[in-house]
């Protein structure tokens, strides 16, 4: 399997753990520079123990949706170039400020990932990666709209919450609507459910058709 | 700020509060190569120039709209009535545990807030009742906080969100309002989510078909639930929650008081009751 540059498995507490360089953000454990990625905190933590392929490969162009409070995009700032961070909910967007402050190419952005023309003005094209961990309904359709801001080989590595759709479906029915609408617009490369770090999530990489 | 121009179109490089706002409200129809058109219109030096810019403006922006969010007074509602709830568990569990102490020591320990508030005003002997009697003052001191805040919380939700208050209660219409998040997404909840807030975990587990649905979550508290005939307590729940959203609405989209909603919930409620007696 393939570590973006600047993720490394290292040894914490006896285990091996992925871990980035940078500075402490949510009172992560550390060892010397490198800080633990904890796959049970962050969607693409899991999804890259579980090694799955994200095309990733350290200096990318990032846009990543759904920052949250900035625990995995702080890690993605770590090893990535310029990273565009979105959050709609303007609470944790003051966590992701400060995670913001010690990494001078990651930006936070206070808006809705279902409206890409209000940062369109801000965020660049052609980029490698767009990273999506949205949970509001209509994840796949977050997707498609956010296709524009990637290059034609650039990689979409997303994270879909079955419950974010529909608390009373089966979540295999839920991933199929999922994936047949992200068909449209992309080429899927690799899916994967997030257990046991993250019950009912699929974790999927695809590139645009 | 036309669609097909970046966010820095036409700025003065110097001017940090233009390019926050051009941040904030601008838009655009399609991305584009942003670094290179900057530095192709002088805005920036290069390449890197144009991401230290980007930064501060990003970060200003951002600060902008973390602040705004955390000054509107529904949130500070949210907080004031949050920890009016933490300052009540709080004490009750340490006045538990002032009263298990308590009853090593004396063969007339009583129980309770009320109890460690007597406590905490006695004169200890020794060192291990000097201990006990200043556990006993935090509980006292966390009791008057619990007060002094629901005091807050009674003014402040009767401004923020006057027909809520007046229907709900301020105490109940700030726990909604906290249970929604803020004011604007209680106003846009159907009613039926009102009517089980505070009440999720019943209601996932009928959605997962275990167990009957919920008739009402934390309106329950309401006396025109509780105090409704069982069998007519569903339609009583209903009745208020949509009266409750109606409120919430008026609050949040116009904010002026409207005196007959209190009239119509209060016709709606009697006929629930006296359907009740009949049967």
């Amino acid at each position: 399997m393939s570590l973006p540059d600047g993720v490394v498995r290292r040894e914490f507490d006896g285990k091996d753990r992925l871990a980035t360089r940078g500075t402490p953000v949510y009172g992560e454990p550390t060892d010397g520079d490198w800080r633990l990625w904890d796959a049970r905190r962050s969607k693409l933590g899991a999804m890259l123990e579980l090694g799955m392929d994200t095309g990733l490969s350290g200096g990318d162009r990032v846009l990543y949706l759904g920052a949250a409070s900035g625990t995995t995009v702080s890690h993605v700032a770590d090893v990535a170039g310029p990273t565009y961070a979105v959050e709609f909910a303007s609470r944790p967007a003051r966590d992701l400020l400060d995670a913001a402050a010690d990494r001078d190419r990651l930006f936070p952005l206070v808006k809705d990932a279902r409206k890409p023309e209000t940062y369109a003005h801000i965020v660049e094209s052609e980029l490698d990666a767009v990273v999506q961990d949205v949970a509001t309904s209509g994840q796949a359709r977050v997707s498609t709209l956010n296709r524009q801001f990637l290059a034609d080989d650039g990689r979409l590595v997303a994270a879909y919450k079955a419950r974010s759709e529909d608390v009373t479906a089966e979540p295999a029915d839920v991933f199929d609507d999922v994936l047949a609408e992200l068909r449209e617009e992309f080429e899927i490369l690799e899916t994967e459910r997030l257990d046991p770090f993250h019950d009912d999530h699929l974790g999927v990489v695809a590139t645009p058709k | 700020m036309s669609g097909d121009q970046g966010w820095f179109a036409g700025l003065d490089p110097g001017d940090a509060d233009a390019a926050a706002e051009r941040v904030r409200s601008g838009e655009a129809d399609a991305p584009a190569d942003w670094p290179d058109r900057a530095v192709e219109a002088d805005f920036a030096a290069d390449a890197e120039s144009y991401y230290d810019a980007l930064r501060e403006a990003t970060r200003a922006a951002a600060r902008v709209e973390v602040a705004a969010s955390e000054r509107a007074d529904d949130k500070q509602l949210v907080h004031a009535v949050r920890s009016m709830d933490d300052c009540e568990r709080t004490a009750n569990e340490l006045a538990e545990r002032v009263a298990e102490w308590a009853g090593s020591l004396y063969d007339d320990a009583g129980t309770g807030v009320s109890y460690a508030r007597d406590l905490a005003e006695s004169d200890p002997d020794d060192p291990t009742e000097r201990r006990l009697v200043s556990l006993a003052e935090r509980v006292a001191d966390l009791a008057e906080e619990r007060d002094e805040l629901r005091g807050f919380v009674e003014r402040r939700a009767a401004e923020v969100a006057p027909n809520l208050s007046a229907l709900a209660g301020p105490v109940l219409a700030a726990r909604l309002i906290a249970l929604a998040g803020d004011l604007e997404s209680l106003a846009k909840q159907p009613s039926g989510t009102v009517q089980v807030l505070g009440a999720e975990d019943a209601l996932f587990a009928h959605l997962r078909g275990r167990g009957p649905s919920p008739k009402h979550g934390v309106i329950f508290t309401h006396e025109y639930v509780r105090g409704t005939d069982p069998d007519e307590r569903g339609s009583a729940a209903r009745a208020l929650a949509g009266k409750l959203s109606i409120a919430a609405r008026v609050d949040h989209y116009s904010g002026d008081r409207k005196p007959e909603l209190d009239a119509e919930l209060d016709r709606r409620i009697e006929r629930i009751r006296s359907r009740g007696d009949e049967s």
